[in-house]
């Protein structure tokens, strides 16, 4: 289990952070949501040992900032929002460096690893394009084989960085699909920073609403998606906003606009 | 999709094609084309010169050599072993030394034009060496021991400021950021050797040397020197193969995947910095090899840095035999620094590069 406790983080003068608390238990998944500058993506680098923080951050009862890089990446994989490879490596060999802390430079054989890279080339549907050059992937692509590197590293824990937020819609459903499938498959946990609430709604079992670096709500989904609560931490009725946004728009076939 | 996007991909498919296509060459090269390239090329350079030797004397003087033959009097094998060979010898690990570190720098920055010169390193080395020499430090009986701490210790100094100008002013450490540093910190050594050129006197005399380059003259203790060197920090270097692959991903998500990121860098900044400034306290500034031989072996065996090291070691050392050879035959009896002659062919080849990344960027 995953729990933060009391985390603060300083940009010089500033507190982007400030007496952050949660808990993320196995098979969960925990969105955290807010407007720009809340410090979602801040918790999730503190967390993943990006940057430093004040307070605790602990797996299993264990100081996760007095593990090794190797032993922490046997228990959390991090999907960032974006990425840039520097030479041209094949989609196969970046799935493998998901592999990295379970290979010492004298072992050879990883065979438990290369089935695990398989089933992510194969889950992550990228079979047709393992041999490809990664310098010429479309964002989806690309992002997709950052998220089967993530799931070969084989951690129980997965933290991700607002991982769609580029990408169209098709590619969004099949990451969040991938990503629901692979939770819960062995009960494994995500914390996620998510700026679509209604995705955040669907796919989370829990949320975090953030504003000012400060939690404002926690606890399930249904109980932090309130139309009060989105209201104080976006200074705005989201609800009514999503409802005109998805009102019927188009009058069957005459195109009419009924808005 | 536009025609320029298209035009982007066919090339890169081009370029993945043609990996693909090298990558059965490329095994046969590495176990028994390398080593024959080295054997051939060795030989070629020991025979060649102001005073041409034929090749089955040359292999008979130093098969003889090798198995403990005295050759008194013969011209030809004073030439060929207390010359030629140990130049030769010196040329080809030079080259190995500097294409290694061209190799390793361009992994760790994830930046294709990072190499000793670009950087700086290559010139803060040479200022070190100057210093040693103008302040008269020295061990003794050890006498390349003074120059070479130096360089080294200038060398990293160089390194560590180069990038931390770079990455105060562009934290992402952009390619443009670092060579741009990397040329104003070469321009600031070059003005502080030209400084200490003018206040010297005559003890620096042959301090053209220092920033042209040259392995003339070496000997076996030189020899002996850089292979020592290269044996104990090629081998570090080679050691971090699988942590340069990953950094390929960027420094975060290389640290997501269990790579310490701090150690590799120090390592790799470390035992880099040794290897040049022992190389320029032995060579002089030797600029290019590093640049040069990492971008066409990458294009030969591809980007993984278990085959990029080792095959950058190898061509590299053969490519600076062959620069050495022309240094020396081109305009015979008159000798061209080795500097001048990997600079030219090394400018045109980093304009080259300059211009494929721009059109890759547009």
């Amino acid at each position: 289990m995953l729990r933060v406790q009391n985390l603060g983080v300083a940009y010089k003068e500033y507190e982007a952070v400030r007496d952050v608390n949660f808990a993320l238990c196995p098979g969960e998944w925990l969105m955290l949501v807010g407007p720009n500058g809340a410090g979602k993506s801040t918790i999730i680098k503190a967390v993943s040992q990006s940057l430093k923080y004040k307070g605790e951050v602990t797996l299993d009862g264990q100081d996760i900032s007095k593990l090794h890089a190797r032993q922490l990446a046997k228990k959390m994989a991090v999907l960032q929002q974006s990425h840039a490879v520097g030479y041209a490596f094949t989609v196969e060999q970046l799935v493998r460096f998901g592999r990295y802390a379970y290979k010492s430079a004298f072992s050879r054989v990883d065979t438990q690893g290369e089935r695990l890279v398989e089933e992510a080339i194969d889950v992550c549907g990228l079979s047709r394009i393992r041999h490809q050059n990664v310098l010429i992937l479309s964002g989806g692509e690309l992002q997709r084989a950052f998220l089967a590197q993530a799931f070969a590293q084989d951690a129980p824990l997965l933290l991700l960085d607002e991982p769609a937020s580029h990408l169209d819609m098709a590619y969004q459903q099949t990451l969040f699909e991938l990503v629901e499938t692979w939770r819960r498959h062995d009960k494994r946990s995500v914390l996620s920073v998510v700026h679509d609430v209604q995705m955040a709604r669907r796919y989370g079992t829990h949320a975090l609403l953030l504003k000012d670096g400060r939690v404002t709500a926690s606890g399930a989904v249904d109980d932090v998606f309130t139309r009060e609560k989105l209201q104080t931490v976006y200074g705005m009725d989201v609800n009514a906003w999503l409802s005109w946004l998805h009102a019927p728009w188009l009058d069957g076939q005459t195109g009419t606009h009924s808005v | 999709m536009s025609k320029t996007s298209k035009t982007i991909d066919k090339s890169l498919t081009l370029k993945k094609d043609a990996q693909g296509r090298f990558s059965g060459n490329a095994r046969f090269l590495r176990i028994a084309g390398f080593p024959l390239l080295v054997l051939v090329s060795v030989l070629v350079c020991i025979a060649l010169g102001s005073v041409p030797v034929s090749f089955s004397k040359t292999a008979s003087i130093l098969w003889g050599a090798i198995k403990g033959q005295i050759f008194t009097g013969d011209v030809e094998a004073t030439i060929i072993l207390t010359v030629r060979v140990p130049r030769v010898l010196s040329v080809l690990l030079a080259g190995a030394a500097l294409s290694l570190c061209g190799a390793a720098m361009q992994g760790l920055l994830r930046n294709p034009l990072a190499d000793g010169a670009t950087l700086g390193v290559s010139s803060g080395a040479s200022l070190g060496a100057m210093l040693a020499i103008l302040l008269g430090v020295s061990l003794p009986g050890v006498p390349l021991a003074g120059s070479a701490a130096f360089a080294v210790l200038f060398a990293f100094l160089s390194l560590v400021m180069v990038l931390s100008l770079a990455f105060a002013l562009d934290r992402s450490l952009a390619t443009s950021t670092i060579i741009l540093i990397g040329v104003i910190y070469t321009m600031f050594i070059g003005s502080l050797m030209s400084l200490l050129i003018a206040f010297s006197g005559t003890k620096l005399r042959s301090i053209t040397f220092w920033t042209l380059g040259s392995l003339s003259g070496t000997n076996y203790t030189d020899v002996l020197f850089l292979l020592v060197t290269l044996v104990l920090c090629g081998g570090v270097l080679l050691n971090q193969s699988r942590e340069l692959d990953v950094f390929a991903i960027g420094e975060e998500n290389a640290h997501n995947v269990g790579v310490s990121v701090r150690r590799v860098k120090l390592t790799v900044m470390v035992f880099v910095s040794v290897l040049i400034g022992v190389t320029v306290s032995v060579g002089g500034t030797i600029a290019f090899v590093g640049l040069v031989i990492p971008h066409i072996v990458r294009f030969i065996v591809g980007p993984s840095h278990k085959r990029l090291l080792p095959s950058s070691m190898i061509l590299g050392g053969v490519f600076l035999l062959y620069c050495d050879l022309l240094a020396r035959t081109i305009l015979s009896p008159i000798e061209l620094p080795l500097g001048v002659v990997t600079s030219l062919i090394g400018a045109a080849f980093f304009i080259v590069i300059l211009a494929r990344s721009r059109r890759k960027a547009a």
